[in-house]
C-alpha cells in the first residue's frame, strides 16, 4: 500500500497530472482501437470520410495507446518513483511542468495530423518532423528532471525501478533521434536518410526497440516499484534483478530484424535476430520471475485485493507474450505466422495483457494516495474492471491465434496441380467470426476503462470520509 | 561483405554472447554491502531500504540458469551451422536465396510436366480441360481477382470477362497476348480541345448510340463533333476498334461507368487503362493457363 506523508517535500503535481492523462488518453486510444476492429468487418464505420477511414485511424491507435496511454504512464510513475526512492524533490518544478504540457501537445498534434494523412510512413514513428522535433526537445527534458533528481539522491544505492526507468528514457531518446533522420521536403512532409533493405532494418531496430524499451524496460521499471509497494513484500531476489536487467538491455537491442526473415535483409542479420531473440527468453523470465517470486508469501492478499490481482495477471502475461515472441522469431514458426493476425494477437496480449493491465494496477494504487484518499472509491468497480479486462483480453488473443494459424495454413496450401487452394479473399472471409471475437474482447477491455474513468472521478471528487485521507502538500 | 565489416560483425556477436555467460558468472556470486557476509535465503540485505521496499538476495532459480545457459549454446550452434558470425557462411553452407532456388527447383520437376502438357495444348482447346481451367482459376484468384474481381465480373476501370465482350478482340491467341504482354487503353481528354459545349453535346450523341435518354438537338450537334474528333479510334459508326482497344459505343457496355456524368467525365478529362504485363511474372505455361480460364468464361457467356 501507498502511504504518503501529509506534508510530503516532494512533486505530485506533476504527477497527479500525468495519471488523470493516462486514464483519459487510455480511453481515446482503445476506443479508436476497437472502432477501426469493427470497421475490418463493417467497412461503411468510416462513413465515407477520408480521415475516418482505417489507414488513417490505426496509426493514431498505436499512438495513442503506446504514447499516450503508455507514455503519461511512464512518465507519470517514474517522476512518483523517482522521487520515493531517491528522497528527494524533482531537480525542477518548472521543467516538470513542460514535459508535463510538451507531451500532452505532442499528443494533440499526433491526433490531429494522423486523420489528416500526414505520416512519414514508418510504423511506430509517423509523425513527421516538426513533430519529431518537439518530442526531441520534451524527451530530453524528461531526462534531465529525471536524472537529475537521482543525482540528488540520499542514499548511495539506487533502487532497481529507476535502472530500468532509466534505460527507457536513455534507450527511447536514441531510438527516437536515430529512425528520425529525416531530409524535410515542405513543412508536412520528409523522407529519410536510409534507404532500401537499410531503412527497413533501421525501422525494424526502433520498432523493435520501442516495445522492448518503452513497452517492456519502462513498465518493469512500474512493476519494480508497484508489486512490492502493494504486496508489502521485499523483493526476491536482488542478484536476479541485476542479471536480468543487464541481459536484457544487452540482447535486445539485436532483435529487431526478426521482422525481417526471408526478406531482403542479409541472412547472417536475420540469423543474428533470430538467436538473440531466442535468448531473450532468459532475462525476461527473470524478470516475471523476480517478481511472482516477491509475491510469493502473499497470495492470501489476491483474495482482497484487486489491484494485486492486475499486477500478478500482468506478470503472466507478461511472461506469456516473452515466451511467445522467441518463438514466433524462429524463421519456421514465423514462415507461418508472418503477416497474420498472430502478430496482432502478440501484440495485444502483451499491449493489454502486460502494459495496460500493470498501468491499470499502478493507477489504482497511486490515484487514491495522490488525491488524499485511502481508497479508490468503489472496491466493487475495481472488481468489475479486472474481470472485464482479463476475459476481454483472453477473448481477443484466442481469437487472433485462430485467426492468425488459419491465415497461415491458408496462405500455404497447395493443390496437386501447384496452384494455391485459397485466395486472398477466401481466407478474409475465413477470418471475419475471429475479428467479431476481437471487437467483442475490444470492447469489454474498453468497458472496463469506462468503469474506471468514473471511479476515478467519484475518488478524486468525493469528499466521503470514509475516503478522506490527509492530503499531501500540494506543490 | 568487406573484411573489416566481417570482423565488426564477428566482434560484437561474441561480445554480447560471451558477455550474457559472464554476467551470469558474476552475478550467481554477486555479494551487497559486507563483502564477507553471505546471504542466506530469505534473508534482508540490510542498507537496501528504499521508501519502505527492501531487497533478499536469493539465489537465482536452477532450472533458469540452465535455460539460459541452453539457449546460449542453441545461439553458438547456430552461429557454427548458419550464416551469422560475420562472412562465415557456416558448415551447412545455407542460404536463403539457395533455399528458394531449391524449393523453386522442386516445384517445377514436381509440377512441370502437367503444365507443359496443359500448354502444349490450343488455348481455346483446353478451355475445355475441366482441371486445367479449375487450375487456371486458382491462379486467376491469386493474381487477377485484385482488379477483375473473384467472379471476373469486372469493376470501373477494369472490364468484366464473363460478358463475351471484348476491348482487344477475344479469341484464343488474342486473350493469351493481353495476359501476356499486357495492354495500355488511353483515352485522351478532349475538354480543352472541344470546349465544355462541345462534352455536353458529345455525351448526348454517345448516349444516343445505344438508345439511352438524350437530348436529341444536343446529339445532332455532337455527332458532327464525333465525325472529325472521336471517329479515328472508334470508328463512323461508334463500334469500337479492338485493335486500339477502343470500345464500342452502341452496346450498352461501360468500361468506365455508364451513367451520363461518367461518360461526361470520361470525355472531358480521358481515361488511362493499364493491364499489366503477366508473362514475366507468370511465366509461359501459367499466362496460357489462365487465358484458358479466361477463354471458358466467354464459352459460359455463349450458353
Amino acid at each position: 500500500m501507498i502511504t504518503l506523508e501529509a506534508n510530503s517535500p516532494y512533486n505530485y503535481t506533476v504527477v497527479r497530472q500525468f495519471a488523470i492523462a493516462t486514464v483519459l488518453w487510455g480511453i481515446v486510444g482503445m476506443a479508436v482501437g476497437v472502432l477501426i476492429a469493427a470497421q475490418l468487418i463493417f467497412p461503411a464505420l468510416n462513413f465515407d470520410t477520408p480521415w475516418l477511414t482505417y489507414s488513417h485511424l490505426r496509426p493514431l491507435h498505436t499512438n495513442a495507446v503506446i504514447f499516450a496511454f503508455g507514455g503519461c504512464a511512464l512518465m507519470g510513475t517514474s517522476l512518483f518513483v523517482v522521487q520515493r526512492t531517491c528522497q528527494a524533490r524533482l531537480i525542477s518544478d518548472g521543467l516538470a511542468q513542460f514535459v508535463f504540457w510538451g507531451w500532452q501537445l505532442v499528443i494533440v498534434l499526433a491526433a490531429v495530423t494522423l486523420p489528416m494523412g500526414l505520416t512519414t510512413a514508418h510504423e511506430y514513428a509517423e509523425l513527421e518532423w516538426p513533430i519529431d522535433l518537439l518530442i526531441a526537445v520534451v524527451w530530453v527534458t524528461y531526462a534531465y528532471v529525471f536524472f537529475g533528481t537521482i543525482t540528488k539522491r540520499k542514499s548511495p544505492h539506487i533502487y532497481v525501478a529507476n535502472w530500468f526507468y532509466g534505460a527507457f528514457i536513455i534507450t527511447t531518446a536514441v531510438l527516437h533521434i536515430v529512425v528520425s533522420l529525416e531530409v524535410p521536403l515542405s513543412a508536412w512532409k520528409s523522407y529519410s536518410v536510409f534507404p532500401g533493405a537499410i531503412g527497413a532494418m533501421v525501422q525494424w531496430w526502433y520498432g523493435h526497440n520501442a516495445v522492448g524499451f518503452f513497452l517492456t524496460a519502462g513498465f518493469l521499471g512500474m512493476m519494480y516499484y508497484f508489486v512490492p509497494k502493494q504486496s508489502e513484500r521485499p523483493i526476491y531476489s536482488y542478484r536476479l534483478s541485476v542479471v536480468h536487467f543487464w541481459a536484457l538491455i544487452g540482447i535486445y537491442m539485436w532483435a529487431g530484424s526478426h521482422h525481417l526473415h526471408y526478406s531482403a535483409l542479409p541472412d547472417w542479420a536475420q540469423s543474428v535476430g533470430m538467436i538473440f531473440s531466442l535468448m531473450l527468453l532468459a532475462p525476461s523470465w527473470a524478470g516475471m520471475m523476480n517478481g511472482i517470486l516477491t509475491l510469493s508469501g502473499a497470495w492470501d492478499k489476491l483474495r482482497t485485493d484487486p489491484i494485486l490481482r492486475f499486477l500478478i495477471v500482468a506478470l503472466s502475461f507478461y511472461g506469456m507474450s516473452t515466451f511467445e515472441g522467441p518463438m514466433m522469431s524462429i524463421k519456421t514458426v514465423n514462415a507461418l505466422s508472418h503477416d497474420t493476425d498472430w502478430t496482432v494477437g502478440h501484440v495485444h496480449s502483451g499491449a493489454l495483457g502486460w502494459v495496460a493491465m500493470l498501468t491499470i494496477g499502478a493507477m489504482y494504487a497511486l490515484i487514491p494516495p495522490l488525491f488524499g484518499k485511502i481508497k479508490m472509491y468503489s472496491t466493487k468497480m475495481i472488481y468489475w474492471h479486472f474481470w472485464l479486462s482479463t476475459i476481454g483480453v483472453v477473448f481477443y488473443i484466442v481469437s487472433m491465434w485462430i485467426a492468425g494459424v488459419t491465415q497461415g495454413l491458408m496462405w500455404r496450401a497447395v493443390n496437386p496441380d501447384g496452384t494455391l487452394t485459397y485466395s486472398f479473399v477466401e481466407s478474409l472471409k475465413a477470418t471475419y467470426p475471429y475479428y467479431g471475437g476481437r471487437l467483442i474482447g475490444g470492447a469489454m477491455f474498453l468497458t472496463g476503462m469506462l468503469l474506471m474513468a468514473w471511479n476515478v472521478y467519484k475518488t478524486v471528487s468525493s469528499d466521503n470520509d470514509k475516503v478522506v485521507a490527509p492530503v499531501p502538500q500540494a506543490a | 561483405m568487406s573484411g573489416i565489416l566481417s570482423a565488426y560483425i564477428a566482434f560484437i556477436v561474441a561480445l554480447n554472447i560471451i558477455g550474457a555467460f559472464l554476467l551470469i558468472q558474476f552475478t550467481r556470486r554477486i555479494k551487497v554491502g559486507d563483502e564477507s557476509h553471505s546471504y542466506k535465503d530469505g534473508e534482508l540485505i540490510a542498507g537496501h531500504d528504499v521508501d519502505g521496499i527492501q531487497e533478499m538476495n536469493n539465489p537465482l532459480p536452477r532450472w533458469w540458469l540452465w535455460k539460459f545457459y541452453i539457449l546460449i549454446a542453441f545461439g553458438v550452434g547456430y552461429l557454427v551451422m548458419y550464416p551469422g558470425f560475420g562472412s562465415f557462411k557456416g558448415v551447412l553452407n545455407w542460404s536463403s536465396a539457395g533455399q528458394h532456388a531449391q524449393e523453386e527447383e522442386a516445384a517445377r520437376a514436381e509440377f512441370g510436366p502437367l503444365f507443359q502438357k496443359w500448354s502444349a495444348t490450343p488455348v481455346a482447346e483446353l478451355a475445355k480441360d475441366e482441371e486445367a481451367v479449375k487450375a487456371g482459376q486458382r491462379i486467376f484468384l491469386a493474381n487477377c481477382a485484385t482488379c477483375h474481381g473473384s467472379d471476373a465480373g469486372g469493376n470501373i476501370g477494369f472490364p468484366n470477362l464473363t460478358d463475351n465482350d471484348w476491348l482487344w478482340g477475344g479469341d484464343a491467341d488474342t486473350v493469351k497476348t493481353t495476359i501476356h504482354g499486357g495492354r495500355k487503353g488511353n483515352m485522351p481528354a478532349w475538354g480543352k480541345v472541344i470546349g465544355e459545349q462541345g462534352v455536353i453535346e458529345v455525351k448526348n450523341y454517345v448516349l444516343s448510340l445505344s438508345g439511352r435518354k438524350h437530348d436529341a438537338d444536343a446529339a445532332r450537334a455532337g455527332k458532327k463533333i464525333f465525325a472529325t474528333t472521336c471517329v479515328a479510334c472508334h470508328g463512323p459508326e461508334g463500334k469500337g476498334m479492338p485493335a486500339m482497344g477502343a470500345p464500342n459505343l452502341t452496346d450498352n457496355t461501360w468500361l468506365f461507368g455508364g451513367t451520363p456524368r461518367a461518360i461526361e467525365e470520361t470525355i472531358r478529362n480521358g481515361r488511362a487503362g493499364v493491364m499489366p504485363t503477366w508473362g514475366p511474372i507468370l511465366g509461359e505455361e501459367k499466362v496460357h493457363v489462365v487465358a484458358a480460364y479466361v477463354f471458358s468464361l466467354r464459352n459460359q457467356a455463349a450458353q
